[in-house]
């Protein structure tokens, strides 16, 4: 299977990538090629098989005490942010 | 010289205060001096912290504490966030990130009393077989700097390999730490999924990541692995299983040891690299193993079927990088969505985008059912296979790569090529299994890796597979020219 340019706008959009002119048919290509490459699955016969989304199947989702264990890093963690004021991460006017 | 030494020899001589870990630390930053730059296989040196970590780790020797691996000194992949240190996973996105807390490895790692020398070069957000997806550039292969190191632990392999550092650590996906091995002439382990905790391991496929070590021989692996392996309740996937003394399971003899021949892996094999395997086959033989030949008919698949379900798990993991809350941030973004799709399409290089974009489209109403259901179905075909193979034999033995180092260009700008590289390494992902690479021999003058592979935690039998493959040989010992 082929994606043209319009498959490969639609999913960088779903995927919030900007994508250069310049990309868009490399990616065309090389997406396409990926695409075939891994539609050789469909002729392997899995029948009713149980897909397995984990390699230690058997492990249950553990549960802890609903208790505090972090304590507050929040100035910390927001020298990493490329802008913050009163202690909030600014995004540009979402709101009119 | 000192860093041909063992990590038990090294031990030794600090523990009898012949060196000071402060001169180890000094020996090994004049080489990554020396050497790191041409190899490109550092991103960052933290010369200060490892001096006052190798004086802090000094004080401890000299009051009499006696650890395996205090004062010795180690590079972390740059995927693992080192508190108040720049942690860039190899991307644009993270070259401004200074991780605020340490990954439960690296933490591990310094109450062992190691001494961090600096962060390894890597892949992209390690996606990548060759380390050359990195936006710091390529990292290139100390046997000849034409080649690649191999990817995504390119870095680590390369630093490990020129004696840059006696352990490193990496992580491996689809093979990031035994195709790189293999490539550089190193020995690499893989553990058991959920054996070593992922907390503060940036993430990119969660079902397949997980972070294991380089080091010269499987001896010197085995006290790294120690301090790394536990349960951390940090990590949801971590499995409380206890810890075995993987130093002293190396001396368990082979005798009676039921190694399997993978079939389907000599299938289209070149001659000269199925015959170093045989000659590794011979040795174990002579070390009391017995062999027969198994079958995993699935296997084949398994490279289709990683490139559905890691992309797929990537393609939400890297949705958190949105210029927000960290990370790069494009000028002047005019809205909200500009500033979502131009931050992460300027921060993201290539290969990731790709991965990004395959994953999205494979998860996309309309194709979910076709390939990602698809592919973890035959994620199951592929793990009954193994789960079959291992009610027959002890351990699973082949090559680790279809070839030796490639030269650097060769592959980046077909994928599919590129990926098939990873034909023998993604199928121990897949499945949740151990894995190592040791040297087994030359190509044209670079080295080869072979492989084991065994059931769900049994890293002690890998180890001690290894270590009599590695007394009874002296592959692992060579050093490329220039570094010895």
């Amino acid at each position: 299977m082929s994606l043209n340019r319009q498959d490969v706008e639609k999913i960088a959009h779903l995927a919030r990538l900007s994508i250069t002119v310049e990309e868009l048919p490399v990616y065309v290509n090389s997406l396409s090629s990926i695409v075939s490459f891994v539609d050789e699955l469909s002729r392997i016969q899995t029948g009713d098989v149980e897909p397995m989304a984990h390699p230690l199947e058997g492990q249950h989702q553990r549960l802890r005490a609903d208790a505090v264990s972090e304590s507050d890093n929040h100035d910390k963690y927001q020298t990493n942010a490329p802008s913050v004021a009163a202690g909030l991460y600014v995004v540009p006017r979402v709101i009119e | 010289m000192l860093h041909n030494l063992s990590i038990g020899e090294l031990a030794e001589r600090l523990s009898s205060r012949q060196i000071s870990s402060v001169e180890l630390t000094r020996h090994y930053l004049a080489r990554i001096e020396r050497f790191g730059a041409a190899l490109n296989a550092l991103i960052s040196v933290t010369a200060e912290s490892a001096l006052a970590d190798a004086a802090a780790a000094d004080l401890r020797l000299a009051r009499g504490e006696r650890r395996p691996l205090l004062g010795i000194p180690l590079i972390h992949k740059d995927i693992f966030c080192t508190d108040g240190v720049k942690t860039s996973c190899g991307s644009r996105m993270l070259d401004n990130f200074i991780a605020p807390y340490d990954a439960t490895v690296v933490t591990r790692l310094k109450e062992a009393g190691v001494v961090m020398l600096g962060k390894a070069n890597m892949d992209e957000f390690a996606m990548g077989s060759s380390n050359e997806t990195s936006y710091y550039g390529p990292v290139k292969n100390p046997w000849d700097t034409r080649k690649v190191p191999g990817g995504s632990s390119g870095g680590s392999a390369a630093a490990a390999a020129a004696r840059l550092a006696p352990l490193t650590t990496g992580t491996d996906t689809g093979g990031s730490i035994r195709q790189p091995a293999a490539l550089t002439g190193i020995t690499g382990i893989k553990p058991t999924y959920g054996r070593v905790s992922r907390y503060g391991m940036i993430a990119f496929a969660s079902s397949l990541d997980q972070a294991g070590v380089f080091a010269r021989s499987a001896a010197d692996a085995a006290p790294a692995l120690q301090a790394m392996a536990g349960f951390d309740p940090r990590d949801s996937t971590s499995v409380d299983v206890p810890v075995p003394d993987y130093s002293a399971a190396l001396k368990k003899p082979l005798t009676g040891l039921k190694v399997g021949i993978l079939r389907e892996f000599f299938e289209g094999l070149e001659a000269r690299n199925a015959a170093l395997i045989h000659d590794a086959l011979k040795v174990f033989k002579d070390l009391g193993a017995q062999t027969q030949e198994v079958s995993l008919p699935h296997l084949p698949a398994s490279v289709p079927t990683y490139y559905v379900v890691a992309p797929a798990e990537c393609s939400s993991n890297l949705s958190r990088f949105d210029g927000v809350r960290y990370g790069y941030r494009c000028e002047n973004p005019k809205d909200l969505l500009d500033l979502y799709k131009r931050s992460r399409g300027e921060g993201f290089g290539a290969e990731v985008k790709r991965r990004i974009m395959t994953g999205t489209y494979v998860l996309s109403a309309g194709y979910f059912d076709a390939y990602y259901l698809k592919a973890q179905k035959v994620r199951r075909l592929i793990t009954d296979d193994f789960r079959a193979a291992f009610a027959q034999v002890d351990l699973l033995i082949g090559p680790t790569t279809p070839t030796p180092a490639f030269d650097i260009g060769a592959k980046i700008d077909d994928p599919v090529t590129m990926y098939l590289n990873d034909i023998y390494t993604i199928g121990a992902n897949l499945a949740g299994l151990p894995g190592m690479s040791l040297p087994c021999g030359f190509i044209d003058g670079l080295p080869m890796g072979l492989q084991l592979m065994g059931p769900h935690f049994s890293e002690e039998r890998l180890l001690s597979a290894a270590h009599g493959y590695q007394s009874a040989t002296d592959w692992h010992t060579r050093a490329p020219k220039g570094y010895e």
